[in-house]
């Protein structure tokens, strides 16, 4: 079966490399011939390999999907931010009629990828597929196959944005497939706020591979905000490699509401001393949705600091996945982790499997990890209910503060507020 | 107000109520005294109705009715408020929010239309001035990264809003220093009138010099063993808890 979609896929890069695709530079055709080799080698993964034990690929391949789309398609506009600078981004491409980027400081480059790539070759060639070529899977390799466009983001050293920068992935269409990449870099001191945020059109079956590839050099700071709101009908894989350089901050939220089936892997690598990474992510199912999180936090230098928090809610016959794989390398003294996977389940038939690895080549480091799963904890429904509050409400509030603690902790106004509410009409309001 | 009447109580099979009685009258202040382990904060937590203990014998009845066929919800909504011990942290709702569902599902219970946010904030305002306090806590999530003694004022906080019949205060005293524990005392006594009772339950003399209990009752081993006015605290204060187990064992 997946030998079979591997070589539909196959023959599909066939056809995109010899029609379409054929005006990219050299280096870009290079980068995609490298890719499509990684993928003849590795294929699709199956419930063999070990990094994809909970998760079977089989059913997203059950149909075969197009690779573009209409191009006139509609634009709906679902941007979350009413104050940010708009990316959208439709069948896969940088779509500057609908974006909105006027006011952009001096220093700040947010651009069609594929004009970039053409235009200021040098720099883009510099991290464009760096990252994915070394850590990725099987999907990532098709992302860079296919790699025909996306966003590319640039803050130059010392420049603050001022607004966060929204990117909209467009709904996508029944049976297509798209490969929506995106670069960013910020240079050093540079302080950028991003969104990336996915939707689509309920019922419709498609599938969004993306990958993100952001470098945040010494002292910068990056806040990203992901919302994945797909289709529950569709298919999202994603690689999403952050590397910091010394100082560095990064902080992340995800939120994940949409797809049927939906696979992140998520690398940090803090590559300098002093560099701190934060990852929050907060996953509310029901159905039959399946959501698999992988990430890997690589401690490669010493004095580092990561913090993951991810808490999921779990209703219907959802199946949560975690693997937080946590790596200190032997350079990497000092080093300061912390860990937790926390699921409420609120039906039987959910289920979370969850899986914390720590991999430590050091002697002097503080590494915390822990992993919860269940109903709620009986003390707080009883102090809730001891102020008045009826069972029932008793137990929505506290799935509802369980999930929104994590949408608190974002630093963008407008979508934390935004998210807030979704998260409220989805927890909170009575049913 | 309440009458308790030769309550039993289990946990996890072991009993540690064995025979209460007591009746608080309107306007009263009880308080109760007695060595750790003897069964005070068990008869706090069989009062607000918690799971865990099961009753075995005996009947409370609160204002006519059976306390211990009502849920702890629907006890809240009668007016029984316990402020916690070990007050609970609820992550990521804010204190106003909860107070104000608190409130919320006791007026929907007395038949009271609900406050919508803005009518809420200026009961809560009213509130506080009454204590004075001001509203730092009340856009933090409940209790959590609280200090002990923010903790105990927000429970007492709670209080003030929920304007119950009958207070019992676990240990409210436990982890305050003395400038803390005045504060509690202070909005404690300025929530007392005529027609309300507390129960204070205290291991320590020193909460009752600043909340004046009209009876003090030491508890040992499950049951009752003195009852007096505020003079018997004092006396505890002096002398400790021994005397009384000493009596006791004399007794038998």
């Amino acid at each position: 079966m997946s030998q079979t979609a591997a070589e539909r896929f196959l023959e599909q890069y066939r056809t995109f490399e010899s029609n379409g695709a054929g005006q990219s530079p050299e280096w870009i055709k290079k980068l995609r011939a490298d890719a499509v080799r990684r993928f003849e080698e590795t294929g699709f993964p199956t419930t063999r390999d070990e990094e994809w034990r909970f998760t079977s690929v089989k059913p997203i391949f059950e149909k075969e999907f197009a690779l573009t789309g209409q191009p006139d398609r509609e634009f709906d506009d679902n941007f979350i931010d009413p104050n940010a600078f708009r990316v959208a981004v439709i069948n896969g491409k940088f779509s500057s009629e609908n974006s909105v980027l006027e006011g952009l400081p001096e220093g700040v480059t947010v651009m069609s990828l594929a004009h970039a790539s053409a235009s200021h070759p040098d720099l883009v060639s510099r991290y464009l597929g760096k990252q994915a070529a070394t850590g990725g899977n099987a999907f990532s390799s098709l992302s860079s196959a296919f790699l025909r466009d996306g966003v590319f983001v640039h803050v130059a050293a010392g420049v603050e944005v001022g607004k966060p920068i929204e990117i909209l992935f467009a709904a996508v269409e029944e049976g297509v497939v798209e490969h929506p990449r995106v670069l960013v870099v910020a240079e050093p001191n540079a302080r950028l706020q991003l969104v990336e945020n996915f939707v689509g059109d309920e019922g419709s079956r498609y599938l969004r591979n993306c990958v993100s590839e952001i470098f945040v050099e010494e002292g910068a700071g990056v806040e990203l905000c992901r919302l994945q709101r797909e289709s529950k009908s569709a298919y999202h894989t994603a690689t999403t490699h952050v590397k910091q350089e010394r100082s560095s901050k990064f902080d992340a939220t995800l939120v994940v509401l949409g797809s049927l089936i939906a696979r992140h892997d998520l690398t940090y690598v803090l590559d300098g001393e002093g560099a701190e990474g934060t990852l929050r992510g907060l996953y509310l199912l029901d159905g039959k949705q399946h959501v698999d999180h992988n990430t890997v936090i690589d401690h490669a230098m010493p004095n580092c600091q990561s913090k993951e928090f991810l808490n999921g809610v779990l209703d219907g016959e959802s199946h949560a996945v975690f693997t937080g794989r946590i790596v200190v390398r032997e350079d990497a003294q000092k080093t300061d982790s912390k860990q937790s996977n926390n699921n409420v389940l609120l039906s039987e038939s959910a289920r979370v499997d969850s899986q914390p690895q720590l991999e430590i080549y050091a002697d002097d480091v503080r590494c915390t990890h822990g992993a919860t799963l269940g109903p709620l904890n009986e003390d707080s429904v009883l102090y809730l209910r001891t102020r008045g509050i009826s069972e029932v409400e008793a137990r929505r509030m506290l799935t509802y503060g369980f999930g929104v603690e994590i949408i608190d902790a974002i630093g963008i106004d407008g979508v934390r507020e935004s998210l807030n509410q979704m998260v409220r009409d989805r927890l909170l309001v009575e049913v | 107000m309440i009458e308790i009447k030769d309550l039993h109580a289990n946990v996890a099979g072991t009993e540690i109520l064995k025979g209460i009685d007591l009746t608080v009258n309107p306007g009263e202040v009880h308080a109760i005294m007695g060595p750790n382990g003897s069964g005070k904060s068990t008869l706090a937590q069989v009062l607000a109705g918690h799971p865990n203990y099961e009753v075995t014998r005996g009947s409370v009845t609160y204002e006519g009715k059976d306390v211990l066929e009502m849920e702890p919800e629907e006890r809240a909504c009668e007016g029984i408020f316990l402020a916690f011990q070990y007050p609970i942290e609820i992550h990521g709702i804010s204190n106003a929010y909860f107070l104000r569902a608190a409130v919320n599902s006791v007026r929907k219970h007395q038949g009271l239309e609900e406050y919508d946010t803005l009518e809420f904030l200026d009961v809560l305002d009213e509130k506080l001035k009454a204590i004075g306090w001001d509203d730092s806590l009340m856009n933090r999530p409940v209790n959590q990264g609280f200090s002990g003694g923010e903790k105990k004022r927000n429970e007492i906080l709670q209080m003030a809003v929920l304007n119950p019949k009958l207070a019992i205060l676990d240990e409210t005293d436990s982890g305050l220093d003395i400038d803390a524990l005045k504060t509690v005392a202070e909005a404690v006594n300025k929530l007392r009138t005529k027609d309300n009772s507390t129960i204070l339950v205290t291991h320590y003399q020193r909460l009752l010099t600043y909340i004046e209990p009209d009876f003090v009752h030491v508890l040992a081993n499950g049951r009752i063993v003195k009852s007096g006015g505020k003079e018997l605290a004092l006396e505890l204060e002096a002398r400790g808890y021994d005397w009384i187990k000493t009596d006791m064992a004399a007794a038998v």
